[in-house]
């Protein structure tokens, strides 16, 4: 017999081998798309956050195009280089340029001002800066209308009821900043109670008047045998309310009117003179004055300020409340809808569908439906929630109102069933995927124990399936929380004038329009006025629909995780 | 002893009848799965079936409870009586008959649920809400499968935190608390290892006082252990009917004794 010749047991000395290269490349990708989500999350928080923390006030002295030197205040808020060639190219004047540089440096400034110096975002070139500094005395205010505006406070004047525009006293100096602070706090407390005033008793009584309207013209319709009398009735009824409404207004316009009597004498920009009515004022700030600790307590207060309070000047301004309040009613209302749509139908196509090719063909129309364009869901959901069913409801409920539609027009409701819809396909996946998981040896104990089928699917199989369930429900929610599409179509409005619940009987109100933070990202940065002042209010709103949908997720992974420690071992 | 027919019923049992097996087949999918059987389980005694792997022992037991209708396409022909009702019959209650004839599996499957939840399980499902009716209850049935001791002091933790042979005899608490009359074992021991194994056959011997008991099971000597009657199966086919000792010294059939001795299987 012949030997056996020996192998060798050692790997062949390449210089790279197939399976490292394999590991390699595996892990490589992983890197990438570690790498990828990283760099979007750092890039928008970072914008997003910047955006709140305050900026020092520049005060620049440049030439510009036709040679005259213009004083400039404001906040740097970009830099850029551009190289020579870009720079003559876009009609830049060589000549200034010294002879050897090839970068060409610009800063973007926002002036502020706007109404009084537009543009209020300029382009500065560096090379033309003559001087600039970071005066103390530079003040940031905050108007209600058109945006900030930076320059110097000369003086705080108060002015007689009697003769307009007569002034009464003027304050300036080191008095100025005390004075000043009280009354913007009396005026910011005015302006509270005009706003509770408007929101609570005004608001009521409109809608107690709407509300007897609706029942005069619902008598119209019916006419009853004592229509005579209870329209009378319902007359004395609208008196009073009228009257009380009468009453409220003139409160209100006594707090409007000591709203006013007090103005800024301010100097901006090239030493122009301007008075800024204190009444339209929000907030007056030094940032060039401010510490570390300060900037941190300013910082703090803006965002919360962005949390808490209401759009202002075509959503360019002020906070985003409302959009925040939509987006996590709607996601709420859209898991109420399809968490028993999607369970209930999995339990059929996986417990009782007896499996054939119908079943079959069902099963993969359903994935199917998860892969259809979410703009045609948006468009279904007009055509059969909004106009179809909406429609119906109005001829039969409201009829009193009619023709200004109740149901009949998008709405919260309708934009939660769309996206529920939407969702459905997979709730219904990932429920059957849980509900295959679970052994047979489970179902028999019990139907050994004399429990029917649903007993069987109620008290063992769904609790262990809910996991599962809450995956489904997970995913749900983190599509339609992102959704922009369909919910134009459904129920999403630039600037919702109410919120959908209030103090107002039925509290929830699923006919009314609402704010996304979603279809606001595309509002601020599409189609508003002003781009460059949208543009970090863009990268903070998308920070926040992140920070809403992780938070959601994550809320119903610890859910999940806690059931999934109950159930492990039969995983 | 009577005349042999061709298909053997054997040595009727000297007692009352609790389980009577008449012309049963079975088969799905035109695999034909159990041919004519014919078997008396008498009351309060302990019956094994023995044979090979396949030879359709489990599929008889699951006759007994229903348990084989969950199967999609399964014909079954003849009639068992449980003290003398058809339970095949068409206005037969499934759940009702599976309260009287309880199941223990293969393998351990106490719910993922307290262990006082898993042995009120059956009880609760019957509509049993009174606490303390419920405690005593869950207290009887643990002490009657001769867990009470081990579990009295934790019986809110989950089941799944017991032992295999734990599980294995809380499952046997949990089939007793609803009171059957028959207790099916579907080898009961298989996943166990050999001190569970023991007590799980003690158990069986104190439990066939009160309820009639049929074992499947791989296992010869476990057969011979706790069985009182053995029924020998093959193919589908009862081979030999009687009680364990006869069948275990004096085989009848050839293919019996191969199968004892451990010849084939």
């Amino acid at each position: 017999m012949q030997a056996t010749p020996t192998t060798n047991l050692r790997r062949p000395n390449h210089w790279f081998d197939a399976n490292e290269i394999w590991v390699w490349l595996n892990a490589g990708a992983l890197a990438l798309s570690v790498c990828t989500v990283a760099f979007i999350l750092l890039l928008i928080a970072f914008n997003g956050l910047t955006h709140f923390w305050p900026q020092p006030l520049y005060e620049i002295t440049y030439r510009d195009a036709d040679d005259r030197s213009v004083t400039l205040i404001g906040q740097r808020v970009e830099t850029d280089t551009l190289s020579r060639t870009q720079f003559t190219e876009a009609g830049g004047d060589a000549s200034r340029l010294p002879e050897n540089a090839n970068q060409v440096e610009r800063w973007l400034f926002k002036t502020g001002n706007r109404r009084l110096n537009p543009p209020d975002f300029r382009w500065v070139y560096r090379h033309d800066i003559i001087t600039q500094a970071q005066p103390e005395t530079l003040t940031s205010i905050e108007r209600v209308e058109w945006g900030y505006a930076f320059g110097r406070i000369e003086a705080l004047r108060f002015l007689s009821n009697e003769t307009p525009g007569a002034p009464l006293s003027a304050v300036t100096g080191a008095e100025l900043q005390p004075v000043l602070q009280s009354t913007l706090q009396r005026l910011n407390d005015t302006r509270d109670a005009i706003a509770t005033l408007e929101s609570g008793t005004i608001k009521q009584i409109s809608s107690e008047l709407q509300a007897l309207r609706l029942q005069q013209r619902a008598m119209q319709l019916s006419a009853s045998a004592d229509a005579t009398n209870r329209q009378a009735q319902l007359r004395a009824e609208e008196q009073i309310l009228l009257q009380t409404y009468a009453e409220q207004e003139t409160i209100l316009s006594g707090l409007l009117s000591s709203l006013a009597g007090s103005e800024l004498l301010v100097q901006i920009q090239n030493g122009q003179q301007h008075t800024i009515d204190l009444a339209d004022t929000l907030r007056v700030s030094y940032p060039n004055r401010m510490g570390f600790v300060d900037k941190a307590v300013q910082f703090t207060s803006n965002i919360w300020r962005f949390l808490s309070e209401d759009p202002r000047e075509a959503n360019t301004e002020g906070g985003v409340f409302p959009a925040i309040f939509g987006t996590v009613l709607m996601v709420l209302l859209m898991s109420v809808v399809v968490t028993p749509i999607g369970v209930i139908t999995a339990v059929y196509l996986h417990e009782y569908a007896t499996r054939g090719p119908l079943i079959r063909v069902l099963r993969i129309a359903i994935s199917n439906l998860a892969g259809v364009p979410s703009i045609v869901y948006g468009v279904f959901g007009l055509g059969f929630f909004v106009y179809f069913l909406g429609g119906n409801i109005d001829q039969l409920f409201y009829q009193a109102a009619l023709p200004a539609p109740t149901f009949g027009t998008p709405g919260l409701f309708w934009a939660s069933l769309t996206l529920a819809l939407l969702t459905v396909p997979v709730v219904i996946v990932s429920t059957e995927e849980g509900l295959a998981r679970i052994p047979m040896a489970l179902r028999e104990g019990s139907l050994a124990l004399g429990a029917t089928r649903a007993e069987t699917l109620l008290q063992v199989v769904l609790p262990m399936a809910s996991p599962a369930i809450l995956t489904g429900v997970i995913l749900a929610v983190a599509r339609a929380a992102g959704e922009v599409a369909p919910l134009m179509l459904v129920g999403v409005v630039k600037l919702a004038p109410a919120l959908p619940i209030d103090g107002e009987f039925p509290f929830l109100h699923l006919d009314r329009k609402f704010m996304h933070l979603g279809f606001h990202i595309y509002d601020v940065g599409f189609q508003s006025p002003n781009v460059e002042a949208a543009r970090p209010l863009v990268y903070a709103t998308a920070l926040l629909l992140i920070t809403i949908i992780v938070s959601l997720n994550l809320a119903a992974i610890t859910l999940r995780h806690r059931l999934e420690q109950r159930y492990r071992s039969f995983e | 002893m009577s005349e042999q027919t061709d298909t053997p019923s054997a040595s009727p049992p000297p007692t009352e009848i609790g389980l009577r097996v008449r012309d049963l087949s079975l088969s799905y999918d035109n695999t034909t799965a159990l041919k004519r059987i014919n078997v008396e389980i008498p009351k309060h005694h302990v019956t094994a079936f023995i044979g090979p792997s396949g030879c359709g022992k489990s599929t008889l037991l699951r006759c007994f409870n229903r348990m084989n209708d969950l199967i999609e396409g399964v014909e079954i022909n003849g009639t068992i009586e449980l003290e003398g009702e058809d339970v095949y019959a068409a206005d037969v209650d499934v759940a009702e008959l599976r309260r009287r004839v309880g199941m223990v599996f293969q393998r351990p499957n106490p719910f993922p649920k307290s262990i006082y939840e898993n042995v009120a399980y059956g009880l609760k499902i019957q509509g049993e809400a009174s606490t303390a009716s419920l405690d005593e209850r869950v207290e009887w049935a643990l002490r009657s499968a001769a867990l009470w001791e081990e579990v009295r002091d934790r019986l809110d933790e989950s089941a799944l935190s017991l032992s295999g042979g734990q599980q294995q005899r809380l499952v046997i608490a949990r089939a007793i608390a609803v009171q059957p009359s028959v207790l099916l074992l579907d080898e009961p021991a298989s996943a166990l290892d050999p001190i569970s194994t023991l007590k799980i056959e003690e158990l069986v011997h104190q439990l066939k006082s009160d309820y009639t008991i049929v074992i499947v099971t791989h296992n010869m000597q476990q057969a011979a252990r706790v069985s009182d009657f053995t029924a020998f199966l093959n193919l589908g086919e009862l081979v030999e009917y009687g009680e364990t000792d006869t069948i275990f010294r004096y085989p009848k059939e050839k293919s019996t004794e191969d199968y004892i001795t451990g010849r084939y299987g």
